[in-house]
């Protein structure tokens, strides 16, 4: 009997909290916009009823469906499947863009999900597309395993857009892909740093997460022309995108003795890092200092350090796609064809002599 | 192990008698690292007295990093010691936990705007409510593990898995950074004070355990529960209140570790703060030789093992091992001190130098 309870306590507990998991990741979102996760869960809701009521009565399913598309007016009903917008400050920038433009003002359904997982995406891909949406845009947290989802999206008449990642696809399944060409921004950066025609280039580079899109980018476009130029790279060390163990392999460098006088740094929170360790290194850093400070992202915090002369350049990743995305759904709903597949965004690279104010404002994410 | 050195001759091999000593394994592998680097290049244990830019002067050289950067560790290293020992599992959730811990000291610091002028709210005010947040949070998990009993490391994966994303909720998701000169004291130097504050922090860390454990009954229970539960109980313990206890002054370890953490660089990054720290945490406790099941533990091997760690990292960047490397490289030498600090292996080792000694004498 006892030991009936211990157990009942016990699978309490484990219901208990998956449940708390799950809320957590769920509230997430919330605090960024209450409206929009409510949506989401109404779309949810909408989706699960359908699943067992569309098996049995197709008719009423088509009729509830015109039904709700006279009742708002002609709105573009789209269904947004993202990644988490906790994982990073572009994200969150990706995904507060996206909420800013699907909005109903601009004739607009929009429900949106979020996943880090492939298998949850398709999940709620799957959902969307039996909630007939008009549209699917889809930031895929893998490449693999997108056909058939596609294929039935096709067969049901919703059009896809990808926008941030590509996926291991059929073109012909997809209308259109908008992306950040990362082999460009590290050229972008690359060639910046050419420019400067310094005397001789030792150079510290700080990797991000080993295999990432961004990291074969950014570290591409560095070896390749560090090696034509005869460019001597102190130090090629992967930090994980994490600011401490970027300090951490910067101090080891000022501690073996080398000198150096550019940082690589593939994203801004490995040349916060980097630069504490100048710092208490006494290294002068930045505009007319001794090392040249290089990020990527553009946080606006990194633009202020930037603004401020603390850095010299940084790279942006452009996270605001959906105007992009609002132009190929204005041409396909206008019947026109689109001229290319793939959309490559234009990105910009900041460099601290040239910086405004204005620029922190609207390009900082 | 306490019955075999009763019936051990007096007078036994020194050797033998040093390397029962739990101790010997991470102090051997520190030293086994330190010959490494005299051997390659002397210039590793070169330490220079410079200024920062502040024009505080500062010690620097590999031996302050190591001692600047294992101190986190060193420090989680206390707590885990005493979940091992108690619980027989290990907490994994400590990363997600330190960034918790994390963001809401920064909460507190800055208030509702991400980028003040001013701290909202004295330093001391912010840890010791960063300390509450990260005991309960300790708490939460130890209920888990004491009163539903579930495996710690399941319990703890919970956390694990949500913790970062709750960090990120406190802040709105947004990156507060901190302007205040003082906070960054922390997790760099005291002006005035060329050693790395961390390292202090650490220091006071053990003397406070060291004391507890010295004036308390607390390495006796703990080591009662992780040995048997039940016979504990029957001896008048409560091992529920023991094993929450150890998962509570873990939080309290996780919080000096956050406001370490965030000072060090002003802000948080809250997908990357200590990450896989905990991973370094269990591995130092087992680097110290300590059962990872529970029961007796030794404190001072899991520190030396935490800063044996961090020599071990330190040593692969200065001799520049490529990236996709590193990971590989530092796997072979964990494997080899778990393998030779594990308690199996140990036995084995003894057993064989007496055969050999028995069969010398004869």
């Amino acid at each position: 009997m006892k030991k009936k309870l211990v157990s009942m306590v016990l699978s309490l507990a484990m219901v208990a909290a998956v449940v708390t998991g799950c809320g957590n990741s769920g509230s997430a979102p919330a605090s960024t916009d209450t409206a929009a996760t409510t949506d989401t869960a109404a779309t949810t809701d909408t989706a699960a009823t359908t699943d067992t009521a569309a098996t049995t009565d197709t008719a009423a399913d088509t009729a509830a469906d015109t039904s709700a598309d006279a009742a708002s007016g002609e709105l573009i009903k789209v269904g947004i499947i993202n990644n988490d917008p906790n994982e990073s400050g572009y994200r969150t920038a990706n995904d507060k863009d996206l909420k800013a433009t699907f909005t109903e003002e601009n004739g607009y359904d929009a429900s949106f999900a979020y996943s880090n997982e492939n298998d949850e995406q398709i999940a709620a891909a799957q959902k969307f597309i039996q909630d007939g949406v008009d549209y699917l845009l889809l930031s895929a947290a893998g490449t693999a395993g997108w056909d058939s989802t596609l294929q039935d999206a096709q067969a049901a008449g919703v059009r896809v857009i990808l926008f941030d990642r590509v996926i291991d696809a059929s073109e012909d399944l997809y209308e259109g892909s908008i992306v950040s060409d990362m082999d460009k921004e590290g050229q972008t950066a690359v060639d910046w740093l050419k420019s400067q025609g310094l005397s001789e280039y030792n150079i510290i580079h700080l990797q991000g997460v080993m295999g990432s899109a961004a990291q074969v980018g950014r570290s591409g476009a560095l070896t390749d022309t560090a090696e034509a130029e005869g460019w001597n790279i102190v130090t090629q060390q992967t930090a994980d995108w994490n600011a401490e163990t970027a300090q951490q392999i910067v101090q080891s460098v000022i501690d073996s003795g080398t000198s150096f006088n550019v940082i690589y740094a593939e994203n801004d929170d490995m040349a916060r890092g980097a630069v504490a360790a100048l710092d208490s290194a006494n290294i002068s850093h930045g505009v007319d200092g001794d090392v040249i400070i290089m990020g990527f992202d553009c946080n606006q915090w990194a633009l202020q350090e930037l603004l401020d002369g603390n850095w010299n350049y940084d790279g942006q990743c452009n996270p605001f796609q959906s105007s992009y995305i609002n132009d190929i759904i204005t041409k396909l709903q206008n019947g026109e064809t689109l001229s290319e597949k793939t959309i490559i965004m234009d990105e910009k690279g900041f460099d601290a002599t040239t910086i405004t104010a204005d620029d922190v404002a609207n390009y900082g994410i | 192990m306490g019955t075999k050195e009763l019936k051990k001759p007096a007078g036994g091999n020194n050797f033998t008698k040093l390397f029962k000593n739990q101790i010997f394994i991470p102090l051997a592998a520190l030293l086994l690292l330190a010959l490494f680097n005299l051997i390659a290049d002397p210039g590793f244990f070169k330490i220079t007295l410079g200024y920062n830019n502040l024009g505080n002067p500062v010690l620097s050289g590999f031996l302050v990093t190591i001692l600047d950067s294992g101190s986190e560790v060193a420090i989680l290293a206390i707590g885990m010691t005493l979940v091992t020992a108690a619980t027989g599992g290990q907490d994994i959730s400590v990363g997600a936990a330190v960034a918790i811990a994390g963001s809401v000291l920064l909460r507190v610091l800055c208030g509702h705007n991400t980028r003040p002028e001013t701290l909202q709210a004295p330093i001391i005010v912010g840890f010791l409510v960063c300390c509450v947040v990260a005991m309960l949070f300790g708490a939460f998990n130890g209920v888990l593990v004491a009163y539903f009993k579930i495996q710690p490391m399941v319990a703890t994966l919970i956390l694990y898995t949500a913790g970062r994303s709750i960090a990120a909720w406190i802040n709105n998701n947004e990156l507060p950074i901190v302007n205040e000169p003082s906070f960054g004291y922390f997790g760099g130097f005291i002006p005035g004070i060329p050693i790395p504050t961390p390292f202090f922090i650490a220091i006071i860390c053990m003397v406070v355990i060291g004391l507890v454990l010295k004036f308390t009954n607390l390495r006796l229970y703990t080591q009662a529960v992780g040995i048997n539960e039940n016979s504990s109980r029957l001896n008048g313990l409560n091992p529920q209140i023991i094993k929450v206890l150890s998962f509570v002054i873990l939080g309290l370890c996780v919080a000096v570790v956050g406001l370490i953490k965030t000072s060090r660089v002003s802000s948080i990054n809250y997908s990357v703060i200590a990450k896989d720290i905990e991973m370094d945490a269990i591995l130092a406790v087992a680097l110290g030789g300590n059962a990872l099941g529970g029961g007796k533990f030794n404190m001072t091997a899991s520190i030396i093992g935490a800063y044996v760690i961090q020599f071990l990292t330190q040593t692969l960047f200065k001799f520049n091992v490529k990236s996709t490397a590193l990971p590989a490289y530092k796997a072979v030498v964990v494997i080899v001190l778990v393998v030779i600090s594990a308690p199996v292996v140990r036995e084995w080792f003894t057993a064989t130098m007496k055969k050999l000694k028995t069969k010398e004498a004869a």
